[in-house]
């Protein structure tokens, strides 16, 4: 299933600043897809800090994470940006000068003039347990997402974790699986109560099995598990004969396939220009918290700062025949007519 | 200043002064403590700053609350002294504090 997406600019990354570079894009004139490996958009705002105070956007004295991913969304609507969500860009290339063909995990391609990568600390993944040898066993045995739940009927499967991922997927796999154990590190459950409760009682009722502890290594040969050691908080060690393991603890930000696009790349960030924040690459941008030069900060409001001035230059791609006049959204009606209030 | 030790995985230690009012966390990060990695920040949502205080000082350090409690369920290794850096303001009582990092956790 493939799918080719005409435009003149893809971001990499729905953060705060891949979403206002959508607001600084539309002014210029130019559309833009934005790909982003969360479900939702916000980036770290909507991950890592969605109801925690933000104090320094200019002329916000206070604004959750959430908020200002609210707020921005509100902002950038005039623009009807296209959002790709839950896919990750996996390749990127150069087809002219500047033209870019990008490629996300789920089959999709775009086709565009400038490439923005607005990535951040990189893309959110699952967190790896740190259990000798796991490396071999993932996507054959373990699996950080389940995609299609018939391949765990009728598999002995050990689900680790005390969220509400960890309890749907208990809660959603038990009937068909073989055997549930679910394992956590205490016996309190941070997820919904009226999930906890329904798995409650289908240990009460036999049907699955609860173990308090933690998951410390892993048998089987070949990617193919078939038990795991499970320490109790008392020391204890026990062994549980599984087929499958469903470890949820959440994400953490990793650079990702950023670092195989052929970017010039020093300690995992982007090096910029800092008249355009274009990178080595003529029409690759790097914006945000993932690119360097000297004196960056990572700050929200630098994220800005640079997506104004990367817009500047790519409508030079995007349309190499045009003159830019600079304009201000106060006074400009043709701005306003964009933004829909003129 | 209170002084602060961190003695990471490999044996590395870092005995290091701390401003009061900041936290374990913010004094690693100043110091160059590679194995605390705080990618939220400090606002308690990723239970990248884990460390393991010193049974000594456990008590005098005290247990995590509830909301971080919940995040300690996303980290790995956890103890029952294990807490979130970030969540330890640095004061006077504090001088001479210990804290281990596990090997999982580095940039």
């Amino acid at each position: 299933m493939s799918e080719t997406i005409k435009t003149d600019v893809v971001i990499v990354g729905a953060g705060p600043v891949g979403l206002f570079a959508v607001f600084e894009l539309g002014l210029l004139d130019m559309k833009a897809h934005l790909v982003d490996i969360l479900d939702k958009v916000g980036g770290q705002c909507a991950e890592l800090y969605p109801e925690k105070p933000i104090y320094d956007i200019p002329g916000i004295p206070y604004i959750s994470g959430n908020g200002l991913t609210e707020a921005l969304m509100a902002q950038i609507k005039p623009f009807g940006p296209n959002f790709h969500l839950g896919e990750m860009v996996t390749e990127l290339e150069r087809t002219s000068n500047p033209g870019f063909r990008v490629r996300t995990d789920s089959g999709k391609t775009f086709e565009c003039k400038c490439v923005v990568i607005a990535a951040g600390g990189g893309s959110f993944q699952p967190k790896r347990p740190p259990i000798v040898g796991i490396e071999a066993y993932e996507e054959k045995s373990v699996f950080y997402a389940v995609r299609k739940m018939e391949m765990f009927r009728g598999k002995r499967l050990l689900v680790v974790g005390g969220g509400d991922s960890a309890l749907d997927w208990t809660l959603n796999l038990q009937p068909i699986a073989q055997r549930l154990t679910l394992v956590h590190r205490r016996d309190e459950f941070r997820g919904a109560p009226d999930s906890v409760n329904k798995m409650r009682a289908l240990v009460a009722a036999g049907n699955m099995d609860l173990k308090i502890g933690q998951v410390t290594a892993l048998e089987g040969a070949d990617g193919v598990l078939t038990a795991c050691s499970i320490k109790g908080n008392d020391g204890a060690l026990s062994r549980v004969e599984v087929d499958c393991m469903l470890p949820f603890f959440g994400l953490t930000m990793k650079l990702g396939p950023v670092a195989n696009w052929g970017i010039e790349m020093k300690d995992n960030l982007i090096p910029v220009d800092t008249a355009a924040f274009e990178t080595n690459v003529p029409g690759l941008f790097a914006i945000g918290d993932i690119n360097t030069y000297p004196g960056k900060l990572k700050l929200i409001l630098s994220g800005f700062h640079e997506a104004a001035l990367m817009a500047q230059k790519a409508h030079r791609y995007v349309f190499p025949e045009k003159k830019l006049v600079f304009q201000y959204t106060t006074s400009s009606t043709s701005l306003q007519k964009k933004l829909g209030v003129a | 200043m209170p002084k602060i030790t961190y003695i990471e995985h490999d044996g590395t230690q870092h005995t290091v002064e701390a401003e009061l009012g900041s936290t374990v966390m913010e004094t690693a990060l100043r110091n160059d403590v590679a194995s605390i990695v705080a990618e939220c920040g400090g606002s308690c949502t990723c239970a990248t700053c884990l460390v393991h205080v010193d049974e000594k000082w456990f008590e005098v350090v005290g247990p995590p609350s509830s909301d971080e409690e919940e995040q300690l369920d996303a980290a790995f290794e956890v103890k029952p002294t294990s807490r979130l850096s970030c969540q330890i303001k640095i004061t006077e009582a504090l001088d001479g504090l210990i804290v281990r990092t596990p090997s999982y956790q580095g940039r």
